[in-house]
C-alpha cells in the first residue's frame, strides 16, 4: 500500500516502512539502544532525503525509548539520580553539537564529517565490544573464572572529587565523569543525528561501573529526553520532521521493541554484547567501504532550500 | 494623435503583419487536468495533452506538421557535486550550482528533433534536453551556460532522467488526423509541487510556424497540505505535536504489551 509522505514528498510503501521500524525496534529493544545508526541509513537508501531521515528518526527513537523506559521503570531498573546528572551534561552537549552542525554545514563538508565519525565511532566501539566479549568467551571455554568486578573495584575515575551516592545503582562517584559523558553523548547525538545509546551503554558499564541492572533503563531515559529535544529542534529550525513517516516508524518500532526486549532477556549478557559488537562493527565497516571504494555514480544532485 | 496612430499602424505593418501572414495556422491545446492533486495515495499520474491545428484559407494545402511539446515544472536551484579520491577516500570535491532550472522537464515530439529543425533553430528555440539553457554558477562565482558535453551538465541531466524528472521522447506526440494531435505527460511519484508550463511549437518544412502555451498545477490538498503547512508555519507546535505523538505511541505500546 503506497502512501505519499507530506514532508519527504515521495510515496512509500507503508508496510516496508512499518517493517523497517519493527526490525530496528527489535534490535533497539534487545540491546537497549535507539537504533538511529541503523534506521537513518535505511531510510536514505529507500530515497528519503538525509535531512528528513535524520529529523524523523529522532521522533521514532523518542517513541521507542519512551516505551522501553516505561517498562524498565516498572521493573525499577532506572537510576533517576544518575539519569538526571547525565541529562545536565546531555543538554549542554546537544547545544554545542547543534552549533558545530550549523558551522560544518556552512563549509559544505557535513556529509564527510558524518561518514568519517560513523566509521571511527562504530568501528571503535564495535571492535572493542567484540574483542572484549570474545575474550570473555575464551576464558569461559578454558574454564577460568570470569574476573568478577567487585563493587569496590576502583579506577582513576573513582578518585575524582564531588562524589554523589547513586543509590539505585549502588555506586558512589564524582559527578564530573557523569556530566562529561552526558556532554559527549549529547554532542555526538546532535552532530550525527543518533541517540548515542550504543556508545553510552559501554561507557556507563566500563568507565562508571554502573551495574547491568540499571544501565539500559537509565541510558533509555537519556536517549528519550535528548531525542524529544532533537525532534523539537529539527521541527522549529529546519521544518523537516515528517510526522507521517515518524508515526509509521514509531508504530513499527514500539511493537518491535517489545519483542526485542523479551528476546534480549533470554540470552546471556556476554552473547548480547558479542552480537551488538558485531552489528555495530558491521555498520562501521560498511561506511568505511563506502568511503574507499570508487562509487558507481560520482555525481549527486541536491536542491538548495530557498531560505538556506 | 493622428500621427501616433499612423506610427502605430506602420509599426504593426512592419512587425506584426508579416508574422500574421505567415501564421496561417492556429494552435489550440488543452490538458486533461489543469489541477493535479496530491493525496495520500498519489503515486504518479499521467496527464493527456490534446490539441488541433486550425487552418484557414491561406494555408498551403497538404502541409505536413511537426510538433515539439516542452513541459517545464517549477524552477529551483540545485547543486551537482562530483566525488574525487583524496587521501584514499571518496569525498565531494568539485561542485556546480544550476541556477533556476526546471525541476521537471519533458520534451516530446512526433519525430526526432534533428529531423524537425536545423541545428541553429534547435539552439535558438531551445528544443530538446541538449539545447535547453541550464545556467551554471561555477565555483569562482561566474555564470555560464556551458556546452552540452560539460560533465556536470551531462551528469545533471542523466540523474534527472533516472528519476523520471527529465524526459525526452521523439515519438510521444501522435497525430490522430493530420491536424489533431495528442501526447501523454507522465508525472513521476516524486513530483515537485507548483506550476507547470507547457509550450507547444508547431513546425512545417523546418520552420517555426506558431506556438501556444498552456499550464497546469500540482498541489497538495487535504491532509497532505495540512501537514506540510503546519510544519512550515507552526514549527514549534508541529514539533510538540510530533513529540506528544511519540510519547503516546510509546506509552500505548507499553500498556498493550504489559505483562504483570
Amino acid at each position: 500500500m503506497q502512501i505519499f509522505l507530506p514532508i519527504a514528498d515521495i510515496p512509500v510503501n507503508i508496510f516496508l516502512i512499518l517493517a523497517m521500524g519493527m526490525a530496528v525496534g527489535f534490535v533497539s529493544g534487545m540491546f537497549g539502544i535507539g537504533g538511529g545508526f541503523l534506521l537513518t541509513p535505511l531510510l536514505i537508501f529507500i530515497g528519503i532525503s538525509p535531512a528528513v531521515a535524520v529529523a524523523s528518526v529522532a521522533g521514532h527513537i523518542a517513541a521507542s525509548s519512551f516505551s522501553g523506559a516505561l517498562s524498565y521503570w516498572r521493573r525499577r531498573a532506572i537510576d533517576p539520580a544518575l539519569a538526571l546528572v547525565l541529562l545536565i551534561g546531555g543538554m549542554l552537549g546537544t547545544i554545542a553539537g547543534v552549533s558545530l552542525f550549523t558551522l560544518l554545514r556552512s563549509y559544505g563538508q557535513l556529509d564527510l564529517t558524518i561518514a568519517l565519525s560513523y566509521v571511527v565511532l562504530l568501528s571503535g566501539v564495535g571492535g572493542a565490544m567484540l574483542w572484549e566479549s570474545i575474550g570473555a568467551f575464551v576464558r569461559a571455554r578454558r574454564g577460568e573464572q570470569p574476573t568478577l568486578r567487585r563493587p569496590g573495584a576502583h579506577n582513576w575515575v573513582h578518585g575524582l572529587p564531588l562524589k554523589l551516592r547513586f543509590k539505585k545503582s549502588k555506586i558512589y562517584l564524582s559527578i564530573f565523569p557523569v556530566i562529561a559523558i552526558g556532554i559527549f553523548i549529547g554532542f555526538v547525538g546532535a552532530v550525527l543525528g543518533i541517540g548515542g545509546g550504543f556508545i553510552l551503554v559501554p561507557l556507563l558499564i566500563y568507565v562508571l561501573r554502573v551495574p547491568t541492572s540499571t544501565v539500559i533503563g537509565t541510558s533509555m531515559v537519556l536517549t528519550l529526553v535528548t531525542m524529544t529535544f532533537a525532534t523539537l529542534l529539527h521541527a522549529v529550525t529546519n521544518h523537516l520532521v515528517d510526522a507521517v513517516l515518524a508515526l509509521i516508524l514509531m508504530v513499527g518500532g514500539v511493537i518491535g521493541a517489545q519483542f526485542g526486549a523479551r528476546a534480549g532477556q533470554r540470552i546471556s549478557s556476554e552473547q548480547l554484547r558479542l552480537l551488538l559488537g558485531l552489528l555495530i562493527l558491521a555498520v562501521g565497516v560498511r561506511f568505511a567501504v563506502e568511503l574507499t571504494i570508487r562509487p558507481t555514480e560520482l555525481f549527486t544532485i541536491r536542491a538548495l532550500e530557498p531560505g538556506a | 494623435m493622428k500621427g501616433l496612430v499612423a506610427i502605430a499602424f506602420m509599426a504593426f505593418l512592419l512587425t506584426g503583419a508579416p508574422v500574421m501572414e505567415a501564421r496561417a495556422e492556429r494552435l489550440i491545446a488543452s490538458v486533461s487536468n489543469h489541477r493535479v492533486t496530491i493525496t495520500p495515495d498519489y503515486s504518479g499520474e499521467e496527464l493527456v495533452l490534446f490539441g488541433s491545428i486550425e487552418r484557414d484559407a491561406d494555408t498551403p494545402p497538404n502541409r505536413s506538421y511537426d510538433l515539439v511539446v516542452t513541459v517545464s515544472g517549477p524552477r529551483a536551484t540545485m547543486v551537482t557535486r562530483r566525488k574525487e579520491k583524496r587521501l584514499g577516500i571518496w569525498i565531494n570535491a568539485d561542485s556546480r550550482e544550476f541556477i533556476n532550472v526546471p525541476s521537471y522537464l519533458a520534451v516530446f515530439s512526433n519525430r526526432p528533433i534533428n529531423t524537425i529543425a536545423s541545428a541553429e533553430l534547435q539552439r535558438r528555440q531551445q528544443l530538446g534536453l541538449n539545447n535547453i539553457i541550464l545556467t551554471q554558477r561555477v565555483a569562482s562565482g561566474d555564470f555560464a551556460d556551458v556546452v552540452p558535453g560539460d560533465p556536470f551538465r551531462a551528469a545533471f541531466i542523466r540523474l534527472r532522467l533516472q528519476h523520471g524528472l527529465y524526459r525526452e521522447a521523439s515519438n510521444a506526440v501522435t497525430f490522430l488526423t493530420p491536424t489533431l494531435f495528442r501526447t501523454g505527460i507522465p508525472l513521476p511519484p516524486e513530483v515537485p509541487t507548483g506550476t507547470y508550463d507547457i509550450d507547444i511549437k508547431l513546425f512545417a518544412d523546418g520552420a517555426l510556424i506558431t506556438r501556444t502555451q498552456t499550464a497546469f498545477e500540482i498541489v497538495k490538498v487535504g491532509f497532505e497540505q495540512f501537514v506540510a503547512d503546519a510544519a512550515r508555519r507552526n514549527g514549534l507546535l508541529y514539533g510538540l505535536a510530533t513529540a506528544l505523538m511519540a510519547m503516546a505511541t510509546g506509552w500505548l505500546a507499553s500498556v498493550i504489551f504489559r505483562k504483570d
